[in-house]
Order: C-alpha cells, then structure tokens, then sequence
C-alpha cells in the first residue's frame, strides 16, 4: 500500500515538474522573440528598412547553414549523448570529396554534392565501427575524447593532402551570381536556392526519422539504451546510422558554404562555433530546435555585426561563445530539448 | 526451456545472488516470490545478461552467459522491466512497433489491432507520448509492447506495482489467458504473491539472493512459511 502511494506520489511530482518546464520554456522563448523584436523594430527604424531586410537575408543564408550543421551535431547527440567535436571537420572532408568529384573528375557539381555526401556516410559508417564502438556507448567521456582525435586527425589529414591554400568551391545552383530585389534589398538566387536545399534535407530527415524502420530503432535509442536493447534493436547498427546520416547532412551544409568562403582545410572552424551555438540554444537533442535556432543564431550574428559597431565581424564569434555560455547557465536544456539534457 | 544453475550475480563487488537455481518448461507459468531487495529484479536482469554473471543460464537448451542483452531478445525473451521501461518520447503506438522490432512477418499490424482491442485504453492514446500515460496505461502498454514480439518467454517484473486491484485482476486474466490459448511460457516475479499463485503452474520462494523454497503453486499456498510471509493470513 505504502508503495503504491510513494509511487503515485512521484509520479505527481513528475507531472507538476513536466507542468513547470513547460511555464519556463514559453517564457524563455518569449523573452527571445521579445528582445528580437525589439531590436528589429529600433535599428529598422534608425537605419532603415531596406538596409534591415538585406540584414535579414544575409542572416538566413547563414542561418540556415548552421541549422544544417547543428542538426547534424544533434543527430549524433542524440544516438550518443556526446558532442562530435569533429563533426565540422567531417563536414570539411567531404567538401574536399565533392571538390574532387568536381573539379578533377569533372562530375557536374550538384551530383558531385550528392556523391560526396554518400561517399561521407560511408566513410562515417566506417569510423563509427572502428572507433567508436569498441567503445560502451555509455562511457561518454572515451566518446568525446575520440571525436575530439578525430578532428585532429582529419583536419591534419586533409592539410596533407590539400595543403592550406584556398579553393573557390563551384556553386551548385543555377542563376550564378544573379539576385533580383525584394523591397530594395538584394537576395542571390544561389542564397534562395540554399535556403531551400536546407528545407528540403530538413524534411527528409524527419521523413526518415518518423516513417522508417530504422528511424524507428534510432528513435528508440536515443530514448532509452537499455529498453532498446530488451526488444532486440542493434545498438552499435542504429548509431552507425546516426553517424552516417550526421555526415551526409555535414557534407551538405560544407559544400553550400564553401560557396561562399573558399574552401581549406580549415574552413568549417566558425561555422562549427555557430552551429555549436545553435545546438545549444535549440536544446541538443531537439532537431526542430537546432534548425529554429540556426537560423536565430545567423541572425543574431549578421544583426549584432552589422548594427553594434564594436562587434563588426572580429568579435562575431565571441557573441556565439556568449550565447553558448549563457544558455548552459540560464537553461541547459536550451529552448526547445527535453529535461534529460539537463543531467549530462 | 529456461535452466538456471548457480546463479551469481554482482553490481560492480557487490554480489546479490548468491546461487539462485529455477527452470521454466515450456507451456509453464512459473512465479518467484521474494520480500524487496531479495534479488528478483536482479535475477530477471541477469536472465538477459544486463549484469555480469557466474553460473550457468541456458535457454532451449543453449548457454546464454556472456551474450549480448539485444541477441538474447532476438532468441524470444521479452521482458518487462520493474518500472516498465517505456519510451517515453515515442508515441503508443510507435512503442508497439518497436515491441515487434525484430519481427520480418506481415502480421504486425494485425497485432497492434489485437492488443488495442484488449486494452481499448492504448487505442484511445495511440498517438500520445507513452510518457504522458498514467502509470497503469504504462504498465499495460509495456506488456502489449513485449508481447508484440510474439515472445517464447516472457519475463515479468511485478506488474502488479502501482496498479489498481481492478486493472491488476484484469492483467492477470490476460496472462492466464494467453499462457491456455497461445502456450505462451511465462516467468513472473511478484510480491502479490495472492494473485501469482492463481495462475502459476510452480513457484521459487528468492530469499537474500538465494532460492530457498520450490513447489507447485498449491504446495507453496499451503505452506506456513509462504502463507506468512506474502499471503499475509
Ligand atoms: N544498480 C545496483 N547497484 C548496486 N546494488 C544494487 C543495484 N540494484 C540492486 N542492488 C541491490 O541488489 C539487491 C537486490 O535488488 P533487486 O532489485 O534484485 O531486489 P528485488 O527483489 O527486485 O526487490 P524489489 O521487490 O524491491 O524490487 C538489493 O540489496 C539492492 O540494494
Ligand atoms: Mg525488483
């Protein structure tokens, strides 16, 4: 009897609990839009409107690169509770493959993308089993402390075989270098063109998250380790999958941005800060909350650089690390990620 | 179909069973009783090797020691866990569908059917978070999802806990059933030890990590010690 009632005492505070998180996350997304909003409406007041709008689009083009890469640091975050801190690095190398695709084998360079970002899954696949899992997926420290090798590891490789110059990276899309005017503000079709590849991967992912089987088993164990293993799921299999589906979607978003930076062996290091950002403000284990907060964190980039004259594009970054710093302080299960992250 | 012999198992130095011997046949309810703390949930656990072990487990025949919690579930064992072990992310009706994870056959969705048909509460929340049910729609929910897999064994980790008297009759009504009509083989742990004996077949009494009492169901009912201890008159 005493057990029943301990029982459906905690399961009363668990719901009040859930009740509360809920109060909390509302508000701290309210309180984001509100300063957002805020902001916009007096610098688009002070500075104009057109000047505002190409803010805008500049920062959704980098947005939504960094949506695409905190959604792949989000997917392994989620197989494995462990940040791949060489998921940027990852990304590198499989522009470097695209760009070999392309350049040396001529392949056109939309197919070159969709080559490489198979060839990273691959390679991804690869890794996984040979480095990751000997390791138990509950020893998280061992995990992280091999992604962080392997950054080392692929950045030195590439250096070796690329060498450190850089590299125009073709774009992908058609209408090169073309814009037209929304209101005065200019917006590239190349940068239309990426929003929407981004969606669409976006898409795909949840499709294959939700509709398939091993999106299922993927589902499970990121729930639970153990209840996955009682109904029969493979673990090791099902975070290869993660692993190679975090790559593909890595490699996407390196080759839509070597675009637009060139392309070294280096050249993912402040994405991978934003994106860092990104995940964290999204939550870690929320893919939803990694794209929304993408594309926030882009706009908080061009906006703070763009408006606030001592940041200009030298301490962009550091607004990242802030953003970083302060959501681990304020509310580590970012905006949108379950309570469970809290525990890490 | 399930022979354990000298079962030892530890967490971490500490050892908790300290020679635990039971056998389930095939057909067969068997229910270990045991005061908290005895080593049941300990016992089920090293069933399907999520804890290291000594002493032999064999299962149709085969030693099961040392092989991986995941390979185990794949041999037919399904198991309940105490707390139910639930996906709480995942909605009802995608922990169904992974309860028959390793299922290749074309009748999974029939099956979904029959168990929404028995527990009409789960179709009502098939598209809720399984960790917005209430702990007994939990509990029945964890066992629909272990018999999805259309299990050899099943193995059940007091599945009375937490439940209302009602809902646990009904539970147990359900097992008896499907152990008469589908032969399924059944090892429960329980302390109602009342209404595990109604449907067992045989029974271990689990005391400090020891078996220390076996016999048919009717034997250990009678029993003075039994009665006592978990019948309570
Ligand atoms: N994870 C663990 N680490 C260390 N000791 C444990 C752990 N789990 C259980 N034990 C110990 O093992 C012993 C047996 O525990 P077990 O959970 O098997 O008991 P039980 O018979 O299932 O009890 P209950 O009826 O309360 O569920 C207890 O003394 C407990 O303290
Ligand atoms: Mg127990």
């Amino acid at each position: 009897m005493s057990t029943t009632q301990s029982v459906n005492e905690s399961i009363g505070k668990g719901y009040a609990a859930l009740g509360r998180l809920g109060q909390k996350r509302i508000i701290s997304i309210g309180a984001l839009v509100a300063v957002l909003a805020a902001f916009s409406v007096i610098v688009a007041v002070q500075h104009g409107f057109t000047l505002f709008l190409q803010r805008i689009f500049d920062g959704l083009s980098n947005g939504f690169i960094y949506a695409a890469m905190a959604m792949a640091l989000v997917l392994i975050y989620k197989a494995t509770t462990v940040v791949n801190f060489a998921q940027g690095e990852m990304a590198m190398f499989g522009t470097f493959i695209a760009y070999v695709f392309g350049h040396s084998l001529g392949i056109p360079t939309p197919l070159a993308i969709i080559l490489a970002m198979l060839a990273s899954a691959l390679g991804a696949a690869g890794i996984e089993r040979v480095l990751i899992r000997p390791f138990d997926p509950r020893n998280h420290l061992a995990v992280t402390i091999v992604t962080l090798g392997l950054f080392l590891i692929l950045n030195s490789l590439a250096g070796v075989i690329w060498a450190y110059d850089n590299r125009a990276f073709p774009s992908p899309f058609p209408g090169r270098n073309r814009s037209f005017s929304v209101f005065g503000a200019n917006l590239e079709w190349a940068n239309l063109f990426t929003w929407l590849t981004v969606l669409a991967a976006v898409l795909l992912v949840s499709l294959l998250l939700s509709r398939t089987k091993i999106g299922l088993a993927f589902r499970s164990v990121s729930n639970s380790l153990e209840s996955s293993e009682l109904l029969g799921i493979h673990i090791g299999r099902t975070l290869q999958f993660g692993w190679a589906l975090a790559a593909a979607v890595g490699t996407l978003a390196g080759t839509m941005i070597a675009r637009t930076t060139l392309l070294e062996p280096n050249f993912m290091g402040r994405v991978l800060i934003y994106s860092f950002a990104a995940a964290t403000l999204g939550g870690l284990d929320s893919l939803g909350g990694a794209v929304v907060a993408g594309i926030v964190i882009g706009l908080v980039q061009t906006m703070s650089g763009g408006y606030i004259g001592f940041i200009g594009s030298d301490l962009a970054p550091t607004v990242a690390l802030v953003v970083i710093v302060g959501v681990l302080l304020v509310r580590p299960s970012g905006l949108f990620g379950s309570k469970r992250v809290e525990r890490v | 179909m399930l022979h354990v012999d000298g079962l030892h198992a530890s967490y971490g130095p500490i050892e908790v069973l300290h020679g635990v011997d039971f056998h389930v046949d095939v057909g067969e309810v068997v229910v270990i009783l045991g005061a908290n703390g005895a080593g049941k949930t300990t016992t089920l656990r090293a069933i399907c090797q999520m804890i290291d072990t000594k002493g032999s487990i064999q299962l149709g025949g085969e030693t099961i020691n040392g092989r991986s919690t995941t390979e185990i579930a794949r041999r037919g064992v399904a198991h309940v866990p105490q707390g139910r072990g639930t996906l709480t992310d995942l909605s009802v009706e995608d922990n169904l569908l992974a309860g028959a994870y390793t299922r290749k056959d074309g009748e999974v969705r029939a099956d979904i059917d029959r168990w929404f048909t028995t527990f009409p509460r789960l179709q009502e929340r098939r598209d809720q978070h399984a960790g917005s049910l209430s702990g007994g729609e939990q509990q029945m929910l964890a066992v629909a999802r272990a018999l999805m897999s259309r299990p050899k064994l099943l193995l059940l980790d007091e599945p009375s806990l937490g439940l209302a008297p009602l809902i646990v009759k009904s539970l147990f009504a359900q097992f008896a059933q499907m152990n008469q009509t589908d032969g399924l083989t059944i090892l429960v742990v329980e302390q109602n030890a009342n209404i595990a004996l109604d449907i067992a077949h045989r029974a271990y009494v689990l005391e400090a990590g020891q078996t220390v009492l076996t016999g048919t169901a009717d034997e250990l009912r009678h029993d003075d010690a039994v009665r006592k201890a978990y019948l309570g008159y």
